[in-house]
């Protein structure tokens, strides 16, 4: 970590430690992020019969984990469907409502813009645990127990605050005069929107789009709550409730595979849109 | 893009086609009302319905008591703040005391930690030029993994015959109750925000321009001068979002703890479990009290946050029209723009 401060220093005369300490610096933090997951892979690619083996790479590579995870009896299909509607459906609901509302809040000039900003972001901080009790002590009068509704809503109450903020940001950057150049040169007012501000809005949609779809697929303690029924869990509820395919006190072996398929899509989703997810994580914060 | 930002709010009034203009704002409000009204309607339902229900059903005693007859009565019963003062005493006092520490203590701890680490980690980032991108790759890793999965990838490690122990060579029963599993915990979530942390401050310090530094140098500033002097006071703003965020995240931490350690494990038992388990044993009116104790709790830290340290959250949303100044506008084009490069 001293790799942070030395090449600060304007005065050193080492020029090839002064070259070489930046690449040190960028090696360990990679280290850091990925030696875990590097684990949790190789860990899943063991044989249950050497699952504690601690050595860097398997020395027999088996699958047996991964169908252990995809025995009919686990039901982590299931899961995984479960975990695709819940997360699908929260993305597409949030884009519809939170499009609209950061649109109006770059574009639109009104009363109590701030107050509805400031609003949103809060509502974004409060603590879950405190929204999902009495939501499932209603959510259990009006039988909503094990529904996909009962975990697609609140889950809206952190996802959509996240999406407008990130929404507004990106909105507040697009060249809107184009549209006036449009209308100018004849299109319509709704012409003009549809032809040039979506198109160039749709990166920006669609990074909020792969963040929101990321935080509801990875949510727990909504999933968790709402519900009992083993057919109608999330995966990373699912996961973390596996018990013994085979005969250890718990089955790491399978959670760790189960916990690369969880993992492998969003990973590369990452890898592919790392630019755009953190353009638009970034600007929650940096604007 | 300075233009275009300071630029739209000027012809937005003339848009309507040369109407009176009074008519224009009319119109324009209610465009916003429209547009507004689905979001708000939403979290009304799924934020503000609950608060102010969990803030009710705390004064209510729920489900069903026996009378003084030995009859089963259903139905709510108005209790006062019976539920809450139950908190503070007895047996629930000690859990509540002890999972009210818990969360401070992780908060203290993982906040101080991963805000030094994420700081360093952008400073590395920043100072290399080749090899950014794999590294920016591989520090989005640990955030896009479930924290329930990165829970038990943790817990595996820490397994007594695991891999942590073996690369330490120690011993230790690392998920077993004791300080050991705060440390565990502490470790875990480190691992997995640090990097977050670190990304919001990269693209804080693409913003600094060169010239600063240059300057400093010419003035004959030594390395810890320029840090605390020129980096931090720029990146400060950023760093307060960040760790204010970070500061919230973990108030309400529930997962890691549950999946990484246990249920019902006191070393480790946070607000939100504790809240969790009393929900789950239908005793709705005590879990509400805690909700409601866990909220305010949230809210009084981030108000003193807010207050003390000055973060601007929504500072730089707001419109153009307030004549912000051009330089302000224009960091965040440079950062968006760095950051696609």
């Amino acid at each position: 970590m001293t790799a942070a401060t030395a090449p600060r220093g304007g005065t050193g005369r080492r020029p090839v430690v002064r070259r070489v300490l930046p690449y040190v610096g960028i090696a360990i933090v990679a280290l850091y992020c990925l030696a875990p997951f590097y684990w949790m892979c190789v860990s899943a690619f063991r044989r249950p019969e050497d699952q504690f083996s601690n050595a860097a790479l398997p020395t027999n590579w088996s699958i047996k984990n991964f169908s252990a995870v995809f025995k009919p009896d686990v039901g982590f299909g299931r899961s995984l469907l479960n975990s695709l509607v819940v997360a699908g459906v929260t993305t597409i609901l949030t884009l519809l409502v939170g499009t609209l509302t950061a649109y109006a809040l770059a574009r639109l000039d009104f009363k109590f813009k701030n107050a509805v900003l400031g609003l949103t972001i809060a509502t974004s901080m409060f603590p879950g645990i405190s929204l999902i009790i009495p939501l499932l002590k209603l959510f259990t009068n009006i039988g909503w127990i094990n529904t996909y509704q009962a975990m697609i809503l609140p889950s809206l109450s952190f996802i959509l605050p996240l999406a407008v903020w990130n929404l507004t940001v990106f909105f507040r950057q697009l060249p809107f005069e184009l549209e006036q150049a449009a209308m100018i040169d004849g299109c319509t007012r709704g012409q003009a929107f549809r032809k040039i501000i979506i198109p160039l809005a749709a990166p920006g949609v669609f990074t909020t789009a792969i963040i929101a779809f990321i935080a509801a697929w990875n949510e727990f303690i909504i999933a968790l709550s709402m519900v009992n029924k083993k057919e109608m869990q999330t995966a990373t509820v699912a996961v973390s409730k596996f018990t013994g395919a085979y005969g250890f006190d718990q089955p790491f072996g399978t959670q760790m595979a189960a916990g690369v398929i969880v993992t492998v899509p969003l990973v590369v989703a990452v890898l592919i849109l790392q630019r755009r997810i953190i353009a638009g994580l970034t600007a929650g914060g940096v604007k | 893009m300075t233009t275009t930002t300071a630029g739209t709010k000027r012809p937005d009034p003339g848009k309507a086609k040369g109407k009176a203009s009074g008519k224009d704002v009319q119109g324009t409000g209610r465009l916003a009302a429209i547009l507004l009204s689905p979001t708000l309607i939403v979290l009304a339902l799924v934020v503000g319905y609950p608060i102010i229900k969990a803030l009710h059903d705390s004064l209510y005693q729920q489900g069903q008591g026996l009378d003084a007859n030995g009859f089963v009565v259903k139905g709510d019963k108005f209790v006062g703040l019976k539920n809450y003062t139950a908190i503070f005493s007895g047996d629930n006092g000690t859990a509540f005391w002890n999972a009210f520490w818990n969360t401070s203590f992780f908060t203290v701890t993982t906040v101080i930690i991963e805000t030094i680490l994420g700081v360093t980690m952008a400073m590395v980032m920043h100072k290399a030029f080749k090899g950014r991108g794999f590294v920016r790759a591989s520090i989005l890793i640990p955030w896009a993994i479930p924290t329930a999965v990165s829970a038990l990838l943790w817990k595996w490690i820490f397994q007594s015959d695991g891999v942590a122990n073996a690369v330490i060579g120690t011993k230790v029963l690392w998920t077993t109750e004791g300080f050991h599993a705060k440390l565990a915990v502490i470790i875990a979530d480190t691992w997995k925000t640090a990097p977050l942390i670190g990304l919001l401050v990269l693209a804080g310090l693409q913003t600094i321009p060169s010239e600063v530094y240059e300057a400093a140098k010419v003035d004959g500033a030594s390395a810890a001068q320029t840090f605390w002097r020129i980096t931090l006071p720029l990146i400060k703003p950023v760093l307060l979002i960040a760790v204010l965020f970070r500061l919230l995240d973990v108030l309400r931490m529930f997962d890691l703890p549950y999946v990484l350690i246990g249920d019902h494990k006191d070393s480790v038992e946070t607000l939100s479990i504790l809240a969790f388990n009393e929900a789950g044993s239908l005793r709705f009116g005590p879990a509400a009290a805690y909700a409601t104790i866990l909220f305010v709790y949230v809210a009084l830290v981030a108000y003193a946050f807010v207050k003390l340290l000055g973060a601007d959250v929504i500072g730089q949303m707001r419109s153009g029209s307030k004549a912000a100044p051009a330089k302000k506008k224009e960091a965040p084009v440079r950062v968006r723009q760095e950051v696609a490069a």
